[in-house]
């Protein structure tokens, strides 16, 4: 039982003892405030992340994110400017995320090409299209990003839970729930854990796939949404390089690049350390954004050894 | 030489079709057409200035890094691996250069550490990959990651965020000339022969599309394969280096967090175009070069048809995408068999 | 027993081809229910696709399956699952990284409320495996158990309760003894309960000790099939390795020895825990030594260890009268010993590689990277090795994977050739190809031979070896069980050797 959950606990752990140590070395620091916050800054990557870890569970990738955020983030601002409510267009957008990533896996089965290299074309033209909608940024005025802003629940201390993180918080558990409590999760991990045994077992490949990416657009999407509401405004570059970050939050949470193992809610605690990074290095004040890719380089390269010294503990039958 | 076609491929037509530089020979010369039409003087050339001038040129000019990295990169894909991080590879590069200047290196000592840099990033890139036997795309995802990092840390080794500098050599490999033919074609070309000279006039290319081929049979025909994909890193960074140099040297500065951002992508999109296939076991130098050659004119297309640049990235999406739909049976059999039932 | 009136399952007249392979031709094969049928014959004698074709994994060109007397259409493996016939593949097709529950119940999970009840998930795993008996915690990934409980953890994944035909394809590949014992216990269980299992194995041990009848196929033939009692030992290896073709001469008088002096390549105690046990083998100059075992002996392994791609742990070797400290095969391939695997698809093929990159790989390692050959002395190369093993290919550089199997196998011949080896290690040197370029090959060994090199062939055709060997080294379970030379070599000597009686 808790051999299973040995990769999620060697997260938290990681996390706790950054948070800790963030604690010991500044005033403030340990405090629920300091953690709403984190949640609150990082709630848009880690909705994008939760969508990649089914990706990559899956044994895929999933590069077409960061450029999704900017273009979802580009298309509310613009619908704003023409008077639409930001919930109707986060609506349709959502559909268009939902609908853009069931086309890139289509394509990835149907053809039989890279999972890398088809995303990377979404990518691309995301991207693309970012440019074409604007060039500069535009702010969202509508009412209801206020609203949205305002709303929080307060937590012991004197922190507060963001609207945002609360999304994050609601779409995390119904994550949890598709991935462990629904067959599509389980035939995520059987295609993950071992491709052609999947098949053999009646897994529906192509279905299986489309779907996927389907949530992978999906959850990213959503991740443009809130973004675009967290700062108020669409700006065509919001979100490059975000790919890597989401990435790097599902493989810090416990997730095997290669597949077949991890857990959702590991994405979480993989995006909330990439935050408390971020948030130690902006404390420490005389160090500069430089770390953070540093840092977030290192703990990828520490977690990676990790996990292949993992995966050699898996008894994987050879053929005599 | 062909590409490999299923048995049943016949005829002569189906043959030139399938060869692998047709398609990318017919894109660059459909482009060029369209640009002859749009933009009148398209194909001339001008000495201005004791120099070759035009549009022409211009592609070249700027072709120039993205093919050196996508020479690198066709190695790396040839051992059937890919390399992520060469985009930072010229971050560090870039800060690195920077960084010797200030520090009154000679300018020859600084070109060589900058490409020493390079051969590090290799090193460390082959390290993961062919000693701690981590996937290619996670392997070099580490530095892809932090390697921007690295290089803002080193503008901040003598306190400068995107120092600018000024260095005669770097703006002779940037903006000078050798007779009429700017000083960096004669580079690129130097690189490319050299590249071509040590896979095609050794073994070694032979011997890297073994293990992208086969990597169990390779070992059991004595070839090192651990050995091998080690050097195809270690090329792939030294294309970087010299990559690096001279986007430094355009630029007069060192700005790791913007430079040469999704170069790897555009790489491995010229890889893909002239032909190779990411399950690897093939190198082709002078069509990756064709294919960086596309991706160029296509974006210089782009800027000269009067299109927003911002058409760019969204048009070579698509380019890709039809490239990608082309090499596959499925969809080619999907798309013939819908041309069939039309006909009926 | 059983009832012997109607068998459970019947193929009458079964045939299958693949281009340029005749995998099955009219085969027959009866299974009584609450009997184990043990089906025999070496690699490639059509064994696993008289399975796919029982399970419906491969269409059958003709022939008929008749299921307790009616006959039935098998086109999909699921038709085969509905008409209660479960297969267990020799290799776990199974999800390691899952949990046992998981990989028990992935097509079915109990649901509640529309989603999965884990709880009631759980209940069915533990049913499903209480019928082998077997308790573990289904919670704990699939992969954390040893191959045997995968094993087992499969079985039980497809014993459904209408199973009526459970096939089992070398179950006991790589289990210890008492985990063999562990499974034939639920061998004996299902069969009482009903069901006819086919049992394939190569260790003869087993058949005897589970079996009630057997089947042997050869070349995709039938060529035996009564109950075991029937079958002594003796019999079952000379059906499965006997070859009644023709084509290759009988040990020719004029096949002398032409071996003489010190060994060219001698092993001394090499070995490997748990792959072979020590031994010793030498190769002269002019000589051929046969390597004569049933599939799983060892053959492919000791070949391995003599060209240094299995690393031994005990032993040494010794080339030209020195020992070799480190072999691998860069080195053995530099001092002359040259190696042609029996997998060529995984092992051997360079599929997109022209013929001629193929062919002149090895002499290139054994050049260096810096000596490039030349692209005219390539094609001659290329060219000459065409002619001299007469294969088939428009031109030498037609990507390789193109041509047909036997053509490969030349082609991968055909690189160790080239790369101008004293010593010549060929296993299964004419594995999967037709008889014209059997003979091919066959003359090929003899001409080389002649011309002062020392080969080792390791085989599963007796009278190949028979006919080409003159000396020849018996394995059996991974161990060498005797030599013999000259005239001692004959088919009865060596399956009396194999069987150990």
């Amino acid at each position: 039982m808790t051999e299973r959950y040995l990769p999620l606990m060697a997260t938290v752990t990681v996390f706790l003892a950054l948070f800790v140590t963030g604690g010991v070395l500044y005033e403030h620091f340990f405090s629920t405030l300091v953690l709403g916050h984190i949640l609150a800054d990082n709630a848009f990557i880690i909705i994008a992340a939760i969508g990649t870890t089914f990706v990559i569970l899956s044994g895929g990738i999933d590069l077409s994110i960061g450029s999704m955020i900017g273009f979802v983030g580009v298309v509310m601002a613009r619908l704003d400017t023409l008077g639409w409510h930001p919930l109707a267009s986060a609506a349709v957008l959502l559909a268009f995320g939902l609908l853009f990533g069931a086309a890139q896996g289509y394509i990835i089965d149907f053809c039989d090409i890279q999972p890398f290299i088809i995303t990377l074309a979404g990518l691309f033209m995301l991207r693309g299209a970012c440019f074409m909608v604007t060039l500069d940024s535009i702010p969202i005025r509508h009412p209801f990003v206020d609203a949205f802003a305002d709303t929080s629940i307060p937590l012991p201390g004197d922190g507060f839970l963001a609207s945002s993180a609360i999304v994050m918080l609601v779409v995390l558990a119904g994550a949890i729930a598709i991935a462990h409590f629904t067959r599509f999760g389980t035939n995520v991990y059987a295609i993950g854990g071992d491709r052609a045994s999947a098949v053999l077992m009646g897994v529906p490949m192509r279905r299986t796939t489309v779907m996927i990416y389907a949530l992978g657009g999906f959850y990213s999407a959503l991740g443009g949404v809130i973004y675009a509401l967290y700062t108020s405004s669409g700006y065509p570059l919001a979100g490059t390089g975000n790919e890597l970050n989401a990435i790097a939050a599902v493989v810090l949470g416990g997730t095997l690049l290669t597949g077949g193992v991890g857990m959702v809610a590991g994405t979480l605690f993989g995006g909330m350390i990439l935050g408390l990074i971020a948030t130690l290095i902006i404390f420490h004040g005389s160090l500069n954004g430089a770390w953070i890719m540093i840092a977030s380089g290192v703990l990828l390269f520490l977690f990676i050894v990790v996990q292949r010294s993992l995966v050699g503990s898996f008894n994987l039958r050879r053929s005599s | 030489m062909t590409a490999p076609l299923p048995p049943s491929f016949s005829g002569r037509l189906r043959e030139l079709t399938s060869h692998r530089a047709t398609w990318p020979l017919l894109a660059l010369a459909v482009i060029l057409v369209v640009d002859g039409f749009v933009a009148p003087g398209f194909f001339t050339i001008r000495i201005v200035e004791g120099r070759l001038f035009g549009s022409l040129i211009d592609i070249l000019y700027r072709a120039v890094p993205t093919a050196l990295v996508a020479l690198g990169m066709a190695v790396v894909i040839g051992t059937k691996g890919i390399d992520l991080s060469v985009g930072s590879i010229i971050a560090v590069v870039g800060a690195t250069i920077a960084w010797r200047i200030q520090e009154g290196d000679p300018h020859f000592v600084i070109l060589l550490t900058a490409l020493g840099v390079g051969l590090l990033c290799g090193l460390w890139n082959g390290f993961l990959v062919a000693v701690l036997d981590i996937q290619p795309i996670i392997a070099t995802l580490i530095l892809m990651v932090s390697g921007r990092g690295i290089g803002l840390m080193i503008n901040l080794i003598y306190g400068g965020t995107n120092p600018s500098f000024t260095s005669p050599l770097l703006q002779g490999l940037s903006v000078g000339s050798i007779g009429l033919v700017p000083t960096r074609l004669i580079v690129f070309a130097a690189v490319f022969v050299a590249l071509w000279l040590l896979i095609r006039r050794t073994a070694l290319g032979l011997f890297v599309e073994a293990v992208g081929g086969n990597a169990a049979a390779a070992d059991l025909a004595g070839v090192r394969s651990r050995l091998i994909k080690y050097s195809a890193y270690l090329i792939s960074g030294l294309c970087a280096g010299w990559a690096g140099v001279i986007l430094t040297a355009d630029t007069h500065t060192s700005d790791p967090v913007s430079v040469a951002l999704y170069i790897e992508l555009d790489a491995i999109l010229a890889v893909v175009i002239g032909g190779g296939s990411l399950a690897g076991g093939r190198i082709y130098l002078g069509m990756t070069v064709l294919g960086a050659l596309v991706i160029q004119t296509l974006t210089t297309s782009i800027l000269m048809s009067g299109l927003p640049p911002e058409y760019n990235l969204l048009v070579k999406a698509v380019v890709v995408l039809f490239v990608l739909l082309l090499q596959s049976n499925n969809a080619r059999n999907a798309v013939l068999a819908l041309v069939r039932r039309r006909k009926r | 027993m059983a009832d012997t009136s109607t068998p459970r399952i019947e193929l009458l007249g079964v045939s299958k081809s693949f281009p340029g392979v005749r995998a099955l031709e009219n085969v027959e094969l009866r299974l009584n229910a609450g009997e184990v049928h043990a089906l025999l014959g070496e690699n490639g004698a059509g064994k696993s696709t008289l399975i796919k074709i029982m399970t419906g994994a491969v269409p059958r060109d003709a022939g008929e399956i008749r299921l307790d007397g009616r006959p039935v259409q098998i086109g999909t493996t699921a038709d085969a699952r509905a008409l209660g016939i479960s297969t267990v593949y020799q290799e776990v097709n199974l999800i390691p990284t899952m949990t046992v529950t998981k990989n028990l119940t992935l097509e079915r999970q109990p649901r509640r409320f529309g989603l999965i009840s884990w709880r009631r998930a759980r209940a069915l795993a533990r049913q499903r495996l209480k019928r082998l008996n077997l308790e573990i915690d289904t919670e704990k990934p699939l992969g954390s158990y040893s191959v045997a409980i995968q094993q087992l953890v499969a079985i039980a994944r497809a014993l459904e309760d209408d199973t009526r035909v459970l096939v089992l394809d070398e179950p006991t590949a790589s289990l210890d003894a008492t985990e063999t014992e562990l499974l034939f216990q639920i061998v004996r269980d299902l069969k009482a309960s009903g069901i006819a299992i086919v049992f394939i194995t190569h260790f003869l041990d087993q058949v005897y000790q589970i079996a009630d009848r057997i089947s042997v196929l050869r070349n995709g033939r039938l060529v035996g099939t009564g109950p075991t009692a029937e079958l002594p030992r003796l019999k079952l290896i000379s059906l499965m390795l006997g070859r009644e073709l023709g084509t290759v001469e009988a040990h020719l008088a004029s096949h002398a020895s032409l071996a003489s002096g010190e060994p060219v390549l001698a092993a001394k105690g090499l070995g490997r825990r748990r792959t072979m046990a020590p031994f010793d083998l030498s190769l002269r100059a002019g000589e051929v030594v046969g390597l004569a075992g049933l599939l799983g002996s060892g053959r492919t392994e000791t070949a391995k260890l003599l060209f240094g791609a299995i690393r031994p742990d005990s032993g040494e070797l010794v080339l030209d009268g020195k020992p070799v400290p480190h072999n691998s095969p860069r080195q053995s391939l530099r001092s002359g010993v040259a190696f042609c695997p029996e997998d060529r698809k995984a092992e051997g093929l360079l599929g997109e590689l022209s013929v001629r990159e193929n062919i002149m790989l090895a002499l290139q390692t054994k050049r260096g990277w810096l000596r490039r050959l030349g692209r005219d002395e390539q094609k001659r190369l290329a060219q000459e090795m065409i002619k001299a093993l007469a294969i088939a290919t428009p031109d030498a550089e037609k990507p390789v994977g193109q041509l047909s199997g036997g053509n490969q196998q030349k082609v991968v011949l055909a690189r160790s050739l080239a790369s101008q080896p004293k010593v010549l290690i060929l296993d299964e040197p004419t594995r999967g190809i037709d008889v014209g370029a059997h003979a091919d090959v066959v003359r090929l060994i003899r001409r080389l031979c002649s011309e002062g090199l020392a080969l080792l062939v390791a085989s599963s055709e007796l009278d190949e070896l028979v006919a080409v060997s003159d000396r020849v080294a018996v394995l059996r379970d991974r161990r060498k069980v005797g030599e013999m030379a000259g005239a001692d070599i004959t088919r009865e000597n060596i399956i009396r050797t194999i069987a150990g009686r």
